[in-house]
């Protein structure tokens, strides 16, 4: 390694340094959430976005995943769809994070015996929070996106490939 | 034409077929696979019009196709039951007597494997096309590991 290539990324790491938690104010507070409304829990985006007014906190639905920071699955995924979901989880943007809502997107809910459900989206993708219920009350899904907040604040949870 | 004046005709024309009136407009009729097309080109000519729904079902020595059929005119749903055996099970295609079999029967092939000779596209409808095996079949075992 020459010395430019070692200054630039001193450089690199100082301009990080302070310029990270500018960054990460900004995430935690203009969380956008991709419009992907798989099952029931996603008709519990209504109360969670329009009565309780999500978009005061900076989140709100976005129609593609190229916008998004947030993918919340609201429903069980399918083996026919799971690669359809993997590409739209590939197609955000880094860095994103991912809720589980509902006992479906967690562990198959009321269908995990069945033959074309996936038990748990955690085996497609890394989630960051779990949020029960079935469905989960506006409430509930109120503090699973502050804990995602909280998660944010500490830099933990979410998918990077680079960058802190 | 009531239920009695179809099962009375059926019966004069197919001895070997076991049909019933289980209540008013209701007619249930069991058929060798032989005879299904046989049996099909008489109801559609006596006019059952509508092929609601194929289902498959897997009793405990065979398989069996139901075919639900409507009249419109009559008002009488036919049941028409059919025993395929368990190894291979071939049956022949009602798509030219209904057009609107394709799908049914691309279901029924999908959740049982059985296949349906004449069919133009015998593929998979629900489930992904690298599937293995076919659900609804009582011996089908969930793969534990995803």
């Amino acid at each position: 390694m020459d010395v430019t290539t070692l200054l630039i990324g001193k450089a690199r790491n100082v301009i990080d340094y302070f310029a990270d938690p500018v960054f990460n104010w900004g995430r935690r507070n203009s969380i956008w959430m991709l419009h992907l409304g798989i099952k029931c829990c996603a008709l519990e985006w209504g109360p969670f976005i329009a009565r309780f007014d999500a978009e005061r906190f900076g989140i709100g639905p976005r129609a593609s995943p190229r916008h998004c920071d947030l993918m919340i699955v609201a429903g069980p995924i399918t083996h026919k769809f799971a690669p359809k979901f993997k590409m739209l989880y590939e197609q955000m943007p880094e860095p994103k994070w991912v809720i589980a809502m509902g006992d479906c997107a967690i562990s198959g809910g009321p269908f995990f015996d069945s033959y074309n459900i996936i038990r748990g989206v955690d085996k497609l993708v890394p989630v960051d929070v779990y949020v029960p219920g079935c469905p989960p009350r506006p409430e509930t899904m109120l503090d699973g996106m502050f804990k995602l907040q909280e998660l944010i604040k500490k830099r933990k949870g979410g998918y990077y490939t680079c960058g802190p | 034409m009531s239920a009695e004046e179809v099962a009375g005709e059926m019966k004069k024309k197919f001895p070997e077929a076991d049909v019933r009136i289980p209540r008013a407009s209701r007619l249930t009729a069991s058929v060798k696979k032989e005879v299904l097309l046989d049996v099909c080109s008489f109801l559609k000519d006596a006019g059952f019009d509508h092929l609601s729904s194929i289902a498959g079902v897997d009793r405990a020595e065979n398989f069996e196709v139901a075919y639900f059929l409507w009249s419109y005119e009559k008002k009488i749903l036919v049941t028409l039951k059919t025993a395929v055996q368990k190894e291979n099970p071939r049956i022949q295609s009602v798509i030219k007597i209904w057009e609107g079999a394709n799908w049914h029967e691309r279901e029924a092939y999908d959740m049982f494997g059985i296949v349906f000779e004449g069919h133009p596209d015998l593929r998979r409808l629900l489930m992904p096309e690298d599937f293995v095996g076919h659900p609804l079949r009582k011996d089908f075992k969930l793969p534990e590991v995803e």
